[in-house]
């Protein structure tokens, strides 16, 4: 498709008579410069390109969702976040095993629905600003920190920004889980789900959430409910991710925790024919030459500018 | 940032797809010295319930809340600006800010963000000037104080049971009392609204925080 991409833009310039930095320069003489972050520069360009392909009737490429079921709750030693593994293009399955529960602070992590790449990109975005007031304030993050940093910069967006987060962590104050939904609303909860499976792993939660839970209790609770999602939607399937965050300062990631539906007894039913696999020796080795090939180490000057 | 023009004489500015809704029942009435807010806890997001026990009461100040019905996000947002306002106008004026002007920081908000935003909401406070004071601000940005308030969308079930049980010059008790009744009708029959009810009684000597779980309503289905 990058192909088809570079012909709609040549067909744009030559339409408009004019370079895509031209473009891009009037919109951004109307528009503020943004410090990092988003820029929405291409809004404008996308469009464009949008209405060509309409007309020469191309397929675009989508963006990636995480149909996804994820979960937290809080326990009596800390947290306990939860998440599925299947990445979806509308009924595509884009990504069997990709990781939903993001790296935001030694002692906090975030699980991420709704489109992969907000998710993804969000999260790495406070995590940075989180690292960089750790630095300034030497001391650790407060998870209250990051839920208000996420959820100001979503509302900025005003849910054009589709990611939809469930934040866990432990800090001076104790364990917290929040929910943060795409337009910047947010919820502060003992027990929380989002996502596509939502409804499946909520009504898991419903049953077997109690105050002050152990710790075996707490995951296996988790467990349960990410399968139920696993298993009820569609938008959700493959592994269950789970992480937890205790009090003490140790976090346990564990990938795959509970991998029900392992792919590779599917690809053994496959039966290949016999020819497709060569062993070694079936070509005739005629001559061999081994030549030394010469290496120079060169001394460099850094020079600083 | 590039946004979709809207028709500039619609000005029925609907949830955005998938937005959270605080769909709410929201209620205030002063009392002599002091005031009682109450509210619903339910959160929806088209039919899924997000929260079933939020907070819409939130405190902008030490002796001041705000009842918040609408869009969960603009409201939240809304509220986050007017206690950044306020807190920063009671240290240039070294006193606790009047109910007045939190009320009225709300409304210039509403008002010029009428066409962005959608939020309802109920400033009901106490200050050492005036007393115990409630302000209605609905969808649009109009200001009204008022002996008692309701709001959200379970409030329309309700104002013939208010209008008829009010009464000038309540005591807290009373007044706490009518809150919680008038709250379970509007759970009983607004499909938006549900939960705990939750009531905050403010008063110069301190703030009382309280909520009803929801199988202990003065009024409900039968059968609980």
């Amino acid at each position: 498709w990058k192909g088809k991409i570079k012909t709609l833009v040549k067909s744009y310039n030559k339409i408009n008579n004019s370079t895509m930095s031209e473009v891009t320069e009037s919109i951004k003489s109307n528009e503020p410069s943004a410090v990092g972050g988003f820029s929405f520069d291409n809004v404008h360009r996308n469009r464009m390109i949008e209405n060509l392909a309409k007309d020469s009737n191309s397929v675009l490429p989508q963006a990636t969702k995480t149909g996804t079921t994820i979960v937290g709750l809080v326990y009596k030693d800390g947290v306990v976040l939860g998440a599925d593994t299947r990445a979806t293009n509308d009924t595509e399955v884009a990504e069997k095993n990709c990781e939903k529960i993001h790296y935001l602070a030694p002692n906090m992590y975030c699980c991420g629905a709704g489109t992969a790449a907000d998710t993804e990109m969000t999260t790495k975005m406070i995590s940075s600003q989180l690292e960089l007031l750790r630095m300034n304030t030497h001391s650790p993050s407060r998870v209250v920190t990051a839920f208000t940093l996420l959820k100001r910069k979503l509302f900025q967006y005003q849910g054009h920004i589709s990611a939809a987060l469930v934040l866990g962590g432990c800090d001076i104050n104790g364990p917290h889980v929040y929910q943060i939904y795409p337009h910047g609303s947010t919820g502060k909860l003992p027990y929380t789900t989002m996502g596509s499976g939502s409804l499946a792993a909520m009504s898991v939660f419903e049953q077997g959430w109690r105050e002050n839970m152990a710790e075996n209790e707490a995951v296996e609770l988790v467990r349960r409910s990410i399968l139920a999602g696993v298993f009820n939607d569609l938008g959700s399937g493959s592994n269950c991710d789970t992480c937890v965050i205790r009090m003490d300062g140790t976090v346990a990631y564990n990938r795959g925790d509970v991998t029900p539906n392992p792919v590779q007894p599917l690809r053994d039913g496959i039966s290949h024919s016999s020819k497709l696999s060569i062993s070694a020796g079936t070509t005739p080795i005629l001559s061999t030459k081994h030549q030394r090939f010469p290496v120079t180490l060169a001394d460099v000057d850094v020079v600083e500018a | 940032m590039t946004s979709v023009i809207n028709n500039p004489l619609d000005y029925s500015s609907k949830l955005k797809k998938g937005e959270v809704s605080t769909g709410t029942t929201i209620m205030a009435i002063p009392f002599d010295g002091g005031v009682v807010l109450g509210a619903d806890s339910r959160v929806s997001t088209g039919v899924y319930i997000a929260n079933r026990v939020s907070d819409k009461i939130a405190q902008i100040s030490e002796h001041i809340f705000v009842c918040r019905s609408g869009s969960a996000a603009d409201t939240q947002a809304l509220t986050d600006y007017v206690k950044y306002y306020l807190s920063q106008l009671s240290i240039e004026t070294g006193r606790p800010p009047l109910v007045k002007v939190a009320a009225h920081l709300m409304r210039q908000l509403c008002y010029e963000n009428k066409n962005n935003l959608m939020a309802g909401v109920i400033v009901g406070g106490w200050d050492p000037v005036h007393g115990g004071q409630v302000y209605n601000i609905p969808l649009g940005g109009t200001i009204m104080q008022m002996p008692f308030a309701i709001g959200g969308s379970g409030s329309t079930y309700i104002y013939g049971l208010v209008d008829a049980s009010f009464q000038e010059n309540m005591s807290a008790e009373d007044a706490r009392a009518l809150v919680k009744k008038a709250i379970s009708h509007a759970m009983a029959r607004d499909g938006s609204s549900g939960g705990i009810i939750r009531t905050v009684v403010v008063r110069a000597e301190g703030n009382d925080r309280d909520y009803t779980p929801g199988n202990q309503l003065p009024y409900g289905p039968a059968g609980w």
